[in-house]
């Protein structure tokens, strides 16, 4: 059940030296792209620490892409593996808390590769389209007739209290 | 400390509650040993439903402020610990959220990797392993029509949360249970009014493998083993032995107890200053140490290796995380 009116938003972590250069060149070259992720520079793929990924789904992301240099071509040497090896122990554990693995996404994109970082964009948001809105925080705002019990609460002690005095 | 205590005029007041908690908390207060004759010079204890018989109403009838120091263990599971908490909010100077369960959530937060109807169907639900009988299937109400009135329950929530996503907390005490001595240096910084910055946590700011007496090398990890898996040996760092040690991301504080004793940590006394996630923390250390640059093989050491993730990296801090719990739309699936 696709969603047409659902527009996902998408929080994008690119490395500075490539996919971010490649998100740069996706748009002087005027390559055609979903409007729905913001970009966040990172100075390595490395950087991104998987508190940055529950944050932006806490804070109402729908979908989250890392993108680093290819492997091998990390401007930190070894970096991006790093990268790898976090993203893949988040993913696990993401999904043991029901996030839907396709939520999340880890991508390599040299820096001449724009029109590739195009593509995995745009299938990230197609594939977040087609799974819905993740609406994170209503998980635990709602805490079913909290209000209401509390008020009962405090008339049932404010009876008490009448008995008493 | 004695002197200090005796030269006041008047006692303070002083009290200790418990909300979703296992009663651990209590104890470890008592392991202060004869030092709680200080306490006791220090402080009236006006309440602490554990070992004194007090009377909530006695504090709804207190001044504001009233209260020098609470002591507030356990998670916020239902309406009623909602209440407690913001009454003795309210009623007490200084707030210390005392141990995990008030801090992070601890064990009852991992509740929230379900709902209050799954919950009610593990427990009560005929036929399940905890409630073998019950033919009507009986769940606890809210409201319950008797021929006297009507009598409530509080309501048992979807979301464990912690105290400090409830009212706002004056400082937090780390460790399920915490310390004695850290315990009694908290004790002391409050009747002495040396308190540090309002919401910081007292305790040490390094790592449990700081305090760690065990041989370190390189860590390079092929393969995760469960604690029954192997014996490790008592010298070598455990997570080095393919042990899930959380020292690298647990603050210090306990004097590494469980690795002294061969035992990986698991991580009881949550993250280190300027600590988002603990989890996240955690994971991020964890994946240092894997020796693979190939995908395949690092998803089949982590699968393999690491059957519970969030039971193994959010442990004790589920409810206190970034996500607080699992997402409700795929609870039992
Ligand atoms: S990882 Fe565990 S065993 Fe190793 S040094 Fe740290 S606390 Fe000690
Ligand atoms: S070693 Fe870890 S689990 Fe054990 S008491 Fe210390 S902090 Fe807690
Ligand atoms: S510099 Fe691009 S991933 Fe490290």
């Amino acid at each position: 059940m696709v969603n047409e009116n659902f527009e996902p938003k998408i929080v994008g972590f690119c490395c500075n030296w490539c996919s971010y250069r490649a998100a740069d060149l996706a748009g002087t070259a005027r390559i055609k792209y979903s409007p729905n992720v913001r970009v966040l520079r990172v100075m390595c793929s490395g950087r991104v620490d998987p508190s940055f990924v529950m944050k932006a789904l806490a804070s109402g992301a729908d979908g989250v892409l890392i993108a680093g240099c290819h492997p091998g071509e990390c401007h930190y040497i070894e970096q991006n593996y790093k990268a790898m090896r976090r993203y893949s122990i988040l993913k696990h554990t993401l999904r043991a808390m029901g996030v839907e693995p396709d939520r999340v996404r880890l991508v390599w994109a040299s820096a001449a590769e724009g029109q590739q970082l195009a593509e995995a964009i745009d299938l990230l948001v197609a594939d977040v389209r087609k799974l819905g809105p993740l609406k994170w925080p209503g998980n635990w705002t709602e805490n079913g007739q909290r209000e209401e019990a509390l008020e009962t609460l405090l008339k049932e002690h404010e009876e008490a209290f009448e008995v008493l005095t | 400390m004695t002197q200090t205590v005796e030269k006041k005029a008047a006692k303070g007041k002083l009290a200790i509650y418990w909300a979703a908690s296992c009663g651990g908390c209590e104890i470890s207060i008592l392991q202060i040993d004869a030092k709680i004759l200080d306490v006791d010079a220090a402080f009236d204890l006006v309440f602490c439903p554990c070992i004194a018989d007090g009377k909530v109403r006695d504090i709804e009838k207190m001044a504001d402020g009233e209260i020098d120091v609470c002591l507030f263990n356990g998670g916020i599971r239902n309406s009623e610990q909602e209440y407690m908490a913001r009454l003795l909010r309210q009623k007490s100077k200084v707030l210390v959220a005392f141990g995990s369960c008030a801090s992070e959530g601890c064990i009852p937060g991992l509740g929230n990797l379900n709902d209050r109807k799954s919950i009610f169907e593990t427990v009560y639900h005929q036929g399940s392993a905890t409630a073998p009988e019950n033919p009507q299937n009986i769940y606890p109400q809210h409201e319950t029509k008797v021929p006297e009135g009507i009598l409530y329950l509080p309501v048992f929530y979807d979301t464990l949360k912690t105290l400090a996503q409830t009212v706002d907390v004056d400082y937090f005490l780390p460790g399920c249970p915490p310390e004695a001595d850290n315990i009694w240096k908290a004790i002391t910084a409050i009747v002495e009014g040396k308190l540090p910055r309002k919401g910081s946590t007292i305790g040490v700011n390094t790592t449990v493998c700081e305090e760690c007496k065990r041989k370190r090398n390189e860590k390079k990890i092929k393969k995760f083993y469960r604690t029954w898996e192997i014996i490790p040996d008592e010298e070598t760092c455990l997570l080095e032995q393919g042990l899930m040690c959380c020292g690298i991301a647990t603050r210090a504080g306990c004097g590494a107890l469980c690795p002294a004793v061969n035992s990986p940590c698991i991580g009881c006394h949550g993250p280190n200053e300027g600590v988002d996630d603990y989890g996240a923390r955690l994971m991020s250390a964890v994946a240092s140490v894997i020796d693979s640059n190939n995908e395949e093989e690092i998803d089949r050491i982590i699968a393999e290796g690491i059957p519970d993730p969030v039971g193994t990296f959010y442990r004790f801090s589920l409810a206190g995380s970034l996500l607080r719990r699992g997402s409700k739309a795929t609870v039992g699936k």
